[in-house]
């Protein structure tokens, strides 16, 4: 089975990353860009059927490792 | 005092750390391999040293807090085990939670590799015993991601319960943005844990220990600490 997990810094969180791009993609001439905030996909293959199984598999992966719970949110997707 | 250099892949600070405990505590420390479960029988201070961990995949070393010797230096730390976090160590510390809050990318997005003022705030640490309180000491940097975060809650608490052990300061001890190269939250440089056994910093006392180094400001942290072991024997 295919998932993704998506992990995003929490709002509040300073990105000077996402800040940087903001200033590249205006000197790129792409207009109305409010923000950018910049985060992580992990494309993960499971192994077997359970989707639920799955879902718990891939929470634990992101709690303990994936994402740091003190400055990330992360969201889980299976997607077949 | 018997020391444990901790290695991981893509540490590479680990020799000068060994070099500036050889000089120091004139004891041969061991180096234990990230593999490994146990750390050597007595020892009496653990330290992280700096570098690139697993080359600072996913988050600077989040990968190296969850290698195999990790356990070791947490039963260790829940014992009152000393533990020294310098640079790539006190990320593994927080990473680890052995110590909280986490440290991100430099404010200003750059490398910072210069000479940086700090403020030992307390000289009642077994890693600060060698200072006095209020002492400026000068010691390198050399990092990407030394700009510490946490919550407020988190910040209220370590400065609440004097938890802030080095700050970045100007030559003559005032905190001042301008001294602040990488941003840090309260310009802070290294923290203590609770209990007061486990430090991180992200400066390198290290590489300020031989006169042929310019400076010997580090051989303070360093030599505190054989004092204490010293004492305590």
């Amino acid at each position: 089975m295919k998932a993704r997990v998506t992990v995003t810094l929490k709002s509040g969180i300073l990105d000077p990353q996402g800040k940087a791009i903001e200033g590249a993609l205006r000197s790129l001439g792409v207009s109305g860009v409010a923000s950018v905030r910049q985060g992580k996909v992990f494309d993960i293959e499971i192994e077997g059927n359970d989707r639920a199984k799955a879902e718990a598999s891939l929470k634990r992966a992101a709690d303990k490792l994936l994402a740091n719970t003190v400055i990330e949110n992360y969201r889980v997707e299976v997607i077949g | 005092m018997k020391s444990a250099v901790l290695v991981f892949p893509g540490i590479n600070r680990e020799r000068d750390m060994a070099r500036a405990l050889r000089l120091i505590s004139r004891r041969e420390p061991a180096m234990v391999w990230h593999a490994e479960r146990e750390l050597p029988p007595g020892t009496d201070l653990v330290v992280i040293p700096g570098g690139f961990s697993y080359g600072d995949y996913l988050r600077c070393g989040a990968i190296a807090a969850r290698a195999p010797i990790m356990e070791a230096v947490r039963g260790f730390a829940q014992k009152g085990g000393l533990v020294l976090g310098v640079c790539n160590g006190f990320q593994i510390l927080c990473e680890a939670e052995l110590l909280p809050g986490v440290l991100m990318r430099n404010a200003q997005l750059r490398f910072i590799c210069r000479d940086v003022y700090l403020r030992v705030e307390r000289s009642d640490t077994p890693f600060t015993r060698g200072y006095n309180a209020g002492q400026v000491i000068r010691v390198p940097v050399a990092h990407g991601e030394g700009n510490y975060i946490a919550d407020g809650e988190t910040i209220a608490r370590l400065e609440g319960e004097g938890r802030v052990v080095f700050r970045y300061s100007s030559p003559d001890g005032m905190i001042d943005p301008n001294w602040n190269h990488n941003g840090a939250m309260n310009a802070v440089a290294g923290i203590i844990n609770e209990r007061g056994n486990v430090l991180g910093l992200m400066p390198h006392p290290e590489n300020h220990v031989e006169a042929s180094m310019g400076r010997t400001d580090g051989r303070g942290l360093f030599a505190g600490l054989v004092d204490h072991f010293k004492l305590a024997a």
